[in-house]
């Protein structure tokens, strides 16, 4: 029995415990796919269903998005219990923060997290999957042990101290760059997108009942896909989720074109910190940057 | 009263958003005009958007009392600095500006107490975010003009205008493509 196993185990019997108990409506986890190699969303309503979940580092998609009202089949349950890692649960710290969950109402199953696999990582799902197969976001993990849970699966491992350096290293690298080798940059980039929006509808944070480029009076984003329609776009996007992103990856593990989405909003997330002094997924109760303000706040760009 | 409070709210709010979009919708058209008028000679475009308590007044008053300056700045009225999107400020670039100036009350002078607050924090952000994706800073400048600083809005307008100049037109997001690529369209 792998260590995998065991955690798989765990949950299947707490799943199963609190659906039969009637504590909670539904548990949220993942399942295998018919697909090797995969794993995908679950929901138990019955303590029978609760079989099927497992846990390996397979599980990369983020359940706190059916704790939105994007997913309002599930997150208008009354009571709700999620399966969380440890980045899960700062995006469910997050929506806690503004007011888009009530946390007494949701029971986190935290689990400890060794790291999951990457976009076009490999890995059996039996065993951690080697570093270089990791996902970005894992390598510079400091959420190993989830910060916030109701009941917690695994032994508490503590996250090994990341160097700021490393994780920046591509951002420090573009901002180098003259500004218009950044540009060419993005627009090799932008150039792909097909707007598809798979970025927003997998984000736990994008919840607005009606995005931006949906309204039509005024049209202010051009849904065509071209270069200014999709720049606008991706800018507005990270800008949206300035102060708020948790970096949990999700935007650009389901991007279709690769692009690499979350150097815009980790680039967003250091300077959030730095001019506001808050990072987004660690405290419910920090305000949310860009809805409050300090009178002494920097105002050297202004003349 | 409360009635026509709220009436008066509803009115200029759609007219707070039907304004500038018309105003940036017809810019890129008058500005051709404008090009051929100046025997070609290219000059630069710039918006500035001023908020209608202190800005707005401040340009008044440079008017009334006859202080001149360059005559390359379209002004966008708007209520409040924390009205302007960066939408906004994106749809001028697209629509041909080679600058924008954001302009508006001091801190601590703002008409709705705390517009200009939030827009501080928003716009500190953002210029950082347009930064890394490669539009030089000194497209997008940021200044706070009181109704009584006609003399100050003359001379940022100067220099905004004449740093403009000096970068030449902003021609990375013009040349940007307004169709989709060959490859991405699909075969008839």
């Amino acid at each position: 029995m792998s260590e995998y196993d065991n955690i798989s185990n765990e949950i299947r019997e707490l799943a199963a415990k609190l659906l039969a108990r009637g504590e909670v409506d539904v548990v949220i986890g993942y399942k295998p796919t018919a697909l090797p190699g995969r794993t995908q969303p679950a929901f138990a309503y019955k303590p029978e269903d609760a079989r099927e979940f497992v846990f390996n580092p397979l599980c990369v998609s983020g359940l706190p998005l059916y704790l939105t009202k994007a997913k309002p089949e599930i997150s208008a349950k009354d009571r709700i219990a999620i399966v969380a890692k440890g980045c899960d649960v700062k995006n469910i710290v997050a929506l806690q923060r503004e007011n888009q969950i009530r946390r007494e109402k949701i029971k986190v199953i935290g689990v400890v997290c060794k790291g999951v696999v990457g976009k076009y990582g490999r890995c059996d799902g039996k065993t951690e999957p080697k570093p270089e197969d990791l996902d970005e976001k894992c390598r510079y993990c400091d959420v190993n042990t989830p910060r916030d849970y109701d009941y917690l699966i695994g032994e508490k491992i503590e996250s090994s101290p990341q160097s700021k350096e490393k994780e920046f290293e591509e951002i420090n690298r573009i901002e180098k760059l003259s500004p218009r080798e950044r540009w060419k940059f993005w627009e090799e980039h932008f150039k792909r997108c097909i707007k598809c929006y798979a970025c927003s509808k997998v984000c736990p944070l994008c919840y607005c009942n009606r995005c931006i480029v949906d309204k039509t009076m005024p049209r202010w984003i051009d849904p065509s896909s071209h270069a200014r329609g999709n720049l606008a776009w991706n800018i507005i996007r990270a800008q949206h989720l300035a102060g708020r992103c948790t970096g949990c990856g999700e935007c650009e593990r389901s991007c279709p074109m690769d692009i690499p989405l979350m150097l815009l909003n980790k680039k967003l997330e250091r300077e959030s910190e730095e001019l506001f002094g808050y990072r987004s997924g660690y405290n419910p109760h920090d305000p949310i940057p860009l809805a409050v303000f300090r009178e002494e706040d920097d105002d050297e760009f202004v003349r | 009263m409360k009635k026509y409070f709220f009436k008066s709210v509803q009115i200029s709010v759609f007219r707070v958003i039907r304004v500038p979009y018309l105003w940036l919708k017809n810019m890129s058209e008058q500005s051709e005009n404008k090009k051929n008028e100046s025997n070609g000679e290219w000059e630069p475009k710039i918006i500035a958007f001023v908020c209608n308590w202190c800005t707005y007044v401040g340009a008044d008053m440079a008017g009334t009392g006859r202080m001149k300056y360059q005559a390359n700045v379209r002004i966008i009225k708007v209520p409040c600095t924390g009205r302007i999107d960066p939408l906004f400020l994106m749809r001028a670039f697209e629509r041909g500006a080679d600058g924008i100036l954001v302009s508006g009350c001091h801190p601590g002078d703002c008409h709705y107490n705390a517009g200009n607050y939030h827009a501080r924090r928003r716009f500190a952000a953002f210029r950082k975010l347009i930064e890394f994706i490669g539009i030089d800073l000194r497209r997008l400048q940021f200044s706070w003009v009181s109704a009584a600083e006609g003399k100050k809005f003359v001379t940022i307008i100067n220099e905004v205008t004449d740093a403009i100049r000096a970068l030449g037109p902003c021609k990375e997001y013009q040349s940007m493509a307004l169709e989709p690529p060959k490859d991405k369209v699909m075969p008839e």
